[in-house]
């Protein structure tokens, strides 16, 4: 899994049959302080996630392991809303 | 998934059975502006998408869950396209 923060989200109406209904979100990886790093992907909202949170995503086949996206063309999910990040003891991230 | 720009097509006569009649449409990946960057990849077109669309691609095993391209050698698959892309409350990109 990695740690991303919402950033955005993607709106389409042409696509895969079993992808209607779908929530797509745009994120970005971070570090363990939630420091954004790296490009933007896209992935399936499996926990109604809002913009600008701190969620975990799961990736490739594993990411087909829900309800949701079951034999579906989908390669990233986000399955976790982060609380907090602790780190060497310390609380180094506190969702507002 | 990644977003990504449709750039162009390849065109092949010799290529695996079970890709007869897909269309392989040249992508680059594109930031959550839709701004192309890095290298181009190739993937199966299975919504019927044109160049200059911003698209959502699934990789690896999850390429192969679309009616098109189940059991074909196909690593990459086009299976959204993106009508408009919001960043911070904002539309950043919209389908002309």
């Amino acid at each position: 899994m990695l740690i991303a923060r919402v950033v955005g989200t993607a709106i389409s109406t042409i696509k895969d049959p079993k992808m209607q209904g779908d929530k797509l979100l745009i994120l970005k990886q971070t570090d363990h302080h939630g420091n954004e790093v790296g490009k933007p992907f896209v992935a399936v909202d499996l926990v109604d996630a809002g913009e600008g949170e701190l969620v975990l995503t799961g990736h490739g086949s594993s990411a087909r392991q829900t309800h949701l996206t079951k034999d579906c063309p989908v390669d990233a999910v986000v399955m976790a809303v982060i609380d907090h990040l602790e780190v060497d003891g310390e609380v180094v991230f506190r969702k507002e | 998934m990644l977003i990504a720009k449709v750039i162009g097509a390849t065109v092949s006569t010799i290529k695996d059975e079970k890709l007869t009649g897909r269309k392989l449409l040249i992508l680059r990946q594109a930031d959550e502006t839709g701004a192309p960057f890095g290298k181009p990849y190739v993937a199966v077109d299975t919504l019927d998408a044109g160049s200059g669309d911003l698209v959502l691609t699934a990789h690896g095993s999850s390429g192969r869950q679309t009616a098109q391209t189940s059991n074909s050698p196909v690593d990459a698959v086009i299976m959204a396209v993106i009508d408009h892309l919001e960043v911070g409350g904002e539309v950043v990109y919209r389908k002309e």
